[in-house]
């Protein structure tokens, strides 16, 4: 079967537009916060060497999203660098979400299918699981 | 050295590494490894998990600029999404098996592999024709826009750019790299598309692919906040730059040039794997 279904090309123009404007908030957001976690980070930690030669020498941090929030606001370098990786990662993430539930909105079955499957990997990714 | 001159260090080498990757084409990420690795003795999971975190930023960043002029195909990219993300679950799982060094020899090739991509001829565009049966189906033609006004195409060999697609995913996941040579090389060649729509669709894959396995190295460990700091601000800055230059320098005398410098890291990597 030919023809545009249910997604036009213009629909797809307005997607595109604000997937671009989820990507550049994500990006600028989360390259504030490591900036601003960098920036205290060296103010704090100046003269500790790192441990980065050997895998399992550096700390590990506590990956739990509410601490990390938590010490981020209390001023903590690490957690601020993470908080905004976390950002990071989630801006991607967050183009999918969208495209699933535009998708969800016009009704367009087979995208829904391809973004919820992609979504699906990614929690999966996210939660810690793995192969 | 103290972390300061550590930091400083790594900054300064990310700002090179996004310059030469953006000014190649490859991306920062096939030169930030070598380069923590092997001028600065990092381990290679750290090494890669820093990576990740520069690829996710500056292929998002870049995507965001693509998607407005209007070649990115969405829906190619969402479909094929499927695989990059299936592969790059699959190559991060490899990587937190793998021993370091077995990571660093496969770097290595994969860098000497790219050095080649980057030289080859490009054969030319697909002209926009009749069968792509599969391709109208899923609605994945499109169109792009030319001084000439819009013109229409579809893909073709769907099944086999989304096999190479998987195997783009899982090098995302076991190098750290975004995989965009992988990814244009699927859409230009196996998929017949015009390469600017492959550049940009691939561009726009890049980031949710290593998202993927950004979930599975944050897990493990691999991504330590006081590396990927001065990585992804260092080689998002020299992005930005070297997207500016780009314009200017087209030459290929210095495409060659950085392929050599591209080449010199790739064997430093096999060596440095193997312990030669």
């Amino acid at each position: 079967m030919n023809g545009p279904g249910p997604t036009t090309r213009t629909t797809d123009d307005a997607l595109e537009g604000v997937m671009s404007r989820i990507l550049r908030v994500g990006v600028t957001a989360a390259a504030l916060l490591v900036a601003a976690g960098g920036v205290v980070y060296l103010l704090r930690v100046g003269e500790l060497s790192p441990h980065y030669g050997t895998f399992g020498a550096a700390a590990r941090s506590s990956r739990d999203p509410a601490t990390i929030v938590r010490d981020a606001f209390r001023g903590q370098p690490t957690a601020i660098i993470e908080l905004g990786l976390v950002v990071l990662v989630l801006t991607p993430v967050s183009r999918v979400v969208f495209a699933l539930l535009a998708f969800l909105r016009l009704r367009d079955r087979l995208y829904v299918v391809f973004s919820a499957v992609v979504l699906t990997v990614l929690v999966f990714s996210l939660t810690g699981h793995s192969l | 050295m103290d972390t300061i001159t550590f930091t400083a260090i790594v900054f300064a080498g990310s700002i090179g590494a996004g310059l030469l990757g953006s000014l190649t084409g490859l991306g920062g990420g096939v030169v930030i490894v070598p380069l923590l690795t092997v001028a600065l003795g990092v381990d290679v999971h750290y090494a890669i998990g820093a990576s990740l975190v520069s690829v996710i930023a500056t292929s998002s960043g870049a995507a965001a600029a693509y998607l407005k002029e209007g070649f990115t195909n969405m829906r190619i990219g969402i479909f094929l999404e499927v695989a990059t993300t299936a592969g790059a679950v699959l190559g991060a799982s490899l990587a937190t098996h793998l021993p370091g060094r077995a990571i660093e020899v496969v770097f290595g090739v994969v860098l000497l592999a790219s050095v080649f991509l980057t030289l080859r001829l490009r054969e030319p565009d697909a002209v926009a024709g009749a069968d792509g049966g599969l391709g109208q189906r899923l609605r994945l033609d499109g169109e792009y826009p030319t001084p000439d006004g819009s013109v229409h195409y579809v893909p073709r060999r769907i099944p086999l750019g989304f096999g190479i697609m998987t195997g783009a995913g899982a090098l995302s996941g076991l190098l750290g790299i975004g995989s965009g040579a992988v990814k244009v090389l699927a859409l230009d060649q196996a998929m017949r598309l015009p390469f600017k729509v492959s550049t940009t669709t691939s561009n726009f894959m890049i980031g949710v692919t290593a998202a993927a396995s950004a979930g599975i190295y944050l897990h493990r460990g691999f991504i330590q906040p006081g590396l990927a700091m001065p990585v992804m601000l260092g080689v998002l800055a020299g992005s930005l730059v070297g997207a500016r230059l780009l314009v200017v320098s087209r030459t290929r005398a210095l495409r060659v040039a950085f392929a050599a410098a591209i080449l010199a890291l790739g064997l430093e990597m096999i060596v440095s794997g193997l312990h030669l």
